[in-house]
């Protein structure tokens, strides 16, 4: 009797629990082909984890640099660990999570969202704080990322923040359920359109350009972080004309940057230098590069990492070169379907393509 | 922290583990700690009022219980030498005693309760005043916050007051348990309003972990939350569109309106009261029905036994009764007798307390004028149905539809019509608007928004319709199903797979359907707010 009442309580509890687990994975959002920004930071962990160089930031990495690239000319294996406006908390932690698994030679932070001092949009961070696995890190990026309507249980059972998307469940949904398909490259999200930058707009005037003392806090954490682990911090600004970045934040990250003996470029200023044409190199008016541009500043890129870090050149790595064989024949091919879609439609390809701003 | 919160449901099992894990003599000692741990997250100075109301009546009853005491040993003592006028004498000297003590923890506790609810009422009415006369002279209100459940737990306390004052129970000694008695955190936020002779015994008895009991009582707050998230969260969203915009939404839309809101307090009332005593019940205690199928009666009087009932009964013994029984209501009723003859002069003590019962039960549900006017139209619908009575007498000698299943069922469609028009006071909060919104029906024909897709432009699309749709069909089904008897019985006397598939289908859309967390603008329960 006393059996048959654990197994009837036994049984219960797995098809509860499998149900449950079920609907979970049906009902959470997969960033297959839509808002694909969404997938990429779960992506990294399917990598082999021996990076040299790693980038953390919100859309102005994961757009604007080209690992493949980083290798194919000089041989620096680099992941992005980028996402759609990641604050700096975020990224801090990030890193923290990235050092879990491997510890690359330089990181690379976009230093953009240090204009952000507090949470911001429950769907960026969503985006960045899902595909992280559970770990002191992830707990602490959630709790330094929410905003006052979110709430901690929701992300660790998303089927409660989820529970009313069974009206919009798709075939993608029932596809992914188990198995999503890798929408970048090594983070990197290829664009290959091109949409003109003209009339950018000027940068509103701000009551206070002074960055907050919570992003502060946590660039002095990232800092830190790296030299506790010997790892060369460069911090970056992106070449993206809007969000404006003002003269009064540039000093900022310039005086941060030599107070804590860092490299600090800023893109936007090397526009001849890098050959930049932002009526060509850019897919959404300034905002983001496309490919060619993303191409033409990590060859810069490059050339600075090699000349200032001294990372090697590894492609003479036999194990390393083959996984970057198949990493670059599927760039190549993706970059092939993206021209064709362009050549094939009327309109430069845009609609064929969903994002949100990073 | 509301019912439908998850810090709720955490110190639900919390309280849960430990109410079990403890020896069961320190059970109530526990519920008291968690009702004020409760209370504390609901504003830690509200702790201060029911404080106040619980020092306050429990000294009051033990002084007029220890009265009684002295009294009816005192009788005892000298009932050989006492006349029976003198007993008499004696006995009302001390209830007069007892009154004044009595009269005096009345006014403190319902002074409390005016203070913090009506005094920006009777600010704002004296201001209204002033601008009519001409005045330029405004009194500013007050900036103060109404603790939460206060008209609850106030009308319980005096309850138990009056019940000592009356003999029907003795006082409590232990401060404590009264304290628990006030406090019962399941019944705090929306009530039922308890009597202490109900709640007591089951309150502070020792109870053993029964695997049957929790489960019903987790059944129960399974439905609950089944009302409440899926029903009437998910219309909350028409019922505010319809409502805020009195410009947009006139004529047919009033009348939707009118129908959302009385679907959205039934099952946000209902549902929070099948949550409070699920809660009780998985703790072994028994709190009283609030709801007997409301929507099913068949005329407002009728609705009114059925509807908030402990509310009702408290009313009537407390206020109704009293005030019918009262010397000047006894003399006004010789002299209406003798003025207006015996059949006029007879109904007006009725009509007279019974005005005061529901103009205290529109005021008790909200400081404005809205509620006031509600109150005193379902007091005019209930009068007028009494003085109708011998017109349908005859209509009913005419023709019999008496008893007939159609008949019935417009008797039914009737009361929630009239109910739902009266509810329009408690939609609009303002008595000028109310009256206007509700003319709107008759004035602006715009009927055709019921079938031309409007309705799906307020904030609710087709798979809201289809799932609301779907929860009132369910809450019909078991309704019926409960006038033969506990559905929770029925289903239990299912085979398991059946049990289970109906209990983790109804968790399952409770889960997947409801209208909670990000995305959903979480509400209160609509009676938090008495």
């Amino acid at each position: 009797m006393k059996k048959r009442k654990m197994i009837k309580i036994a049984g219960t509890a797995v098809v509860v629990l499998t149900s449950l687990y079920l609907l979970q994975r049906l009902l959470v959002p997969k960033y297959a082909t839509d808002v694909v920004e969404g997938a990429l930071i779960a992506e990294y962990y399917q990598e082999e984890k021996d990076h040299d160089v790693i980038f953390i930031g919100d859309c102005e990495v994961y757009e604007n640099f080209s690992p493949a690239v980083l290798w194919e000319e000089y041989g620096i294996n680099s992941y992005i660990r980028g996402s759609a406006q990641q604050l700096i908390w975020q990224s801090y932690y990030l890193l923290e999570d990235t050092l879990r698994y491997e510890k690359p030679k330089v990181v690379i932070f976009n230093v953009l969202s240090m204009q952000y001092n507090e949470p911001q949009r429950e769907a960026y961070n969503r985006m960045t704080l899902e595909g992280m696995r559970w770990s002191v890190s992830k707990v602490n990026a959630i709790r330094a990322s929410m905003t006052k309507d979110e709430n901690f249980l929701d992300y660790v059972f998303p089927l409660l923040r989820y529970h009313s998307r069974w009206s919009e469940v798709g075939a993608e949904d029932v596809a992914g359920m188990f198995d999503t398909p890798k929408v970048s490259h090594n983070g990197y999200y290829m664009r290959v359109d091109v949409k003109p930058a003209e009339n950018v707009p000027e940068g509103r005037i701000l009551a206070d350009y002074r960055f907050g003392d919570n992003a502060y806090d946590y660039l002095d954490r990232i800092t830190k972080l790296c030299k506790e682990n010997g790892i060369t911090l460069i911090l970056v600004k992106a070449p993206s004309l809007y969000p404006y970045w003002y003269e009064e934040w540039d000093a900022q990250m310039e005086d941060y940057a030599e107070e804590n003996g860092l490299l600090y470029i800023n893109f936007l200023e090397l526009t001849e230098e890098t050959g930049l044409d932002f009526s060509t190199d850019t897919y959404d008016a300034g905002l983001h590069l496309n490919l060619s541009g993303a191409e033409k500043i990590t060859r810069y890129l490059g050339e600075v990492l090699v000349e200032k870090t001294g990372l090697p050149d590894r492609r003479g790595e036999e194990h390393l070169s083959e996984i970057w064989e198949e990493k670059i024949d599927a760039y190549e091919q993706e970059k092939e379907e993206q021209y064709e879609k362009i050549n094939g439609s009327d309109d430069n390809g845009s609609a064929s393509f969903c994002r949100m701003r990073g | 922290m509301l019912f439908t919160s998850y810090e709720f449901l955490g110190f639900l099992a919390a309280v849960f583990l430990l109410y079990y894990l403890i020896p069961k003599r320190f059970q109530w000692g526990l519920l008291l700690v968690c009702s004020y741990v409760f209370y504390f997250f609901a504003g830690p100075s509200y702790l201060l009022y029911i404080l106040a109301t619980t020092a306050t009546t429990y000294f009051t009853a033990c002084r007029i219980g220890k009265l009684g005491e002295k009294q009816k040993a005192y009788i005892k003592s000298v009932k050989e030498t006492l006349s029976k006028d003198e007993r008499k004498a004696y006995k009302e000297k001390m209830k007069g005693r007892q009154w004044k003590w009595l009269l005096a923890c009345l006014l403190i506790n319902l002074g409390i309760l005016a203070v913090v609810k009506y005094t920006n009422f009777a600010i704002s009415n004296v201001n209204g005043l002033l601008r009519i006369a001409g005045s330029a002279k405004q009194f500013g209100f007050l900036d103060i916050a109404l603790p939460m459940g206060i008209s609850f737990y106030t009308f319980q306390a005096l309850g138990y007051l009056i019940d000592v004052y009356r003999g029907t129970v003795p006082a409590e000694k232990n401060p404590f348990k009264l304290a628990l008695f006030v406090s019962f955190f399941p019944q705090l936020v929306q009530g039922p309003i308890s009597r202490f002779g109900d709640l007591a015994k089951s309150l502070f008895a020792q109870h053993a972990f029964c695997g049957k009991t929790v489960s019903y009582g987790l059944q129960r707050i399974l439905w609950g939350y089944f009302k409440k998230l899926v029903i009437a969260d998910r219309i909350l969203a028409g019922v505010n569109t319809l409502i805020r915009d009195t410009d947009a939404y006139r004529g047919a839309y009033v009348f939707v309106g009118m129908l959302f809101y009385a679907l959205e307090l039934y099952a946000d009332f209902t549902g929070g009261i099948d949550i409070t005593i699920g809660i009780a019940e998985t703790l072994g205690i028994t709190v009283k029905e609030n709801f007997n199928r409301p929507y099913f009666s068949k005329s407002i009087k009728e609705y009114w036994r059925r509807w908030h009932i402990t509310m009702g009964t408290w009313f009537t013994d407390y206020i109704f009764y009293p005030i019918s029984v009262c010397k000047p209501m006894l003399k006004f009723s010789k002299f209406a007798r003798a003025r207006f003859g015996e059949a006029v002069g007879k109904r007006m003590p009725v009509y007279l307390s019974s005005f005061a019962v529901w103009f205290a039960t529109g005021i008790w549900h909200g400081a404005s004028w809205n509620f006031i006017v509600w109150g005193l139209g379902n007091w005019a619908v209930i009068m007028i149905s009494q003085e109708l009575e011998p017109l349908y007498a005859r209509f009913h000698n005419r023709f019999s539809v008496q008893g007939k299943f159609g008949f019935k069922l417009f008797q039914v469609i009737r009361t929630v019509l009239l109910m739902s028009c009266l509810r329009t006071f408690d939609c609009y909060r303002n008595v000028p608007l109310t009256f206007r919104m509700f003319g709107t029906m008759f004035t602006e024909w715009n009927w055709r928004i019921l079938w031309d897709g409007s309705l799906l432009r307020i904030g609710l699309g087709g798979l809201d319709y289809i799932l609301l749709a779907l929860g009132v069909l369910l809450l019909t089904a078991v309704s019926l199903l409960q006038r033969t008897g506990s559905v929770r019985d029925k289903i239990a006397e299912k085979p398991y797979p059946v049990r289970f598939l109906v209990w983790y289908g109804l968790f399952l859309i409770v889960l997947l359907a409801g209208a909670y967390g990000a995305g959903y603008d979480a509400s209160q329960f609509i009676y938090n707010q008495f």
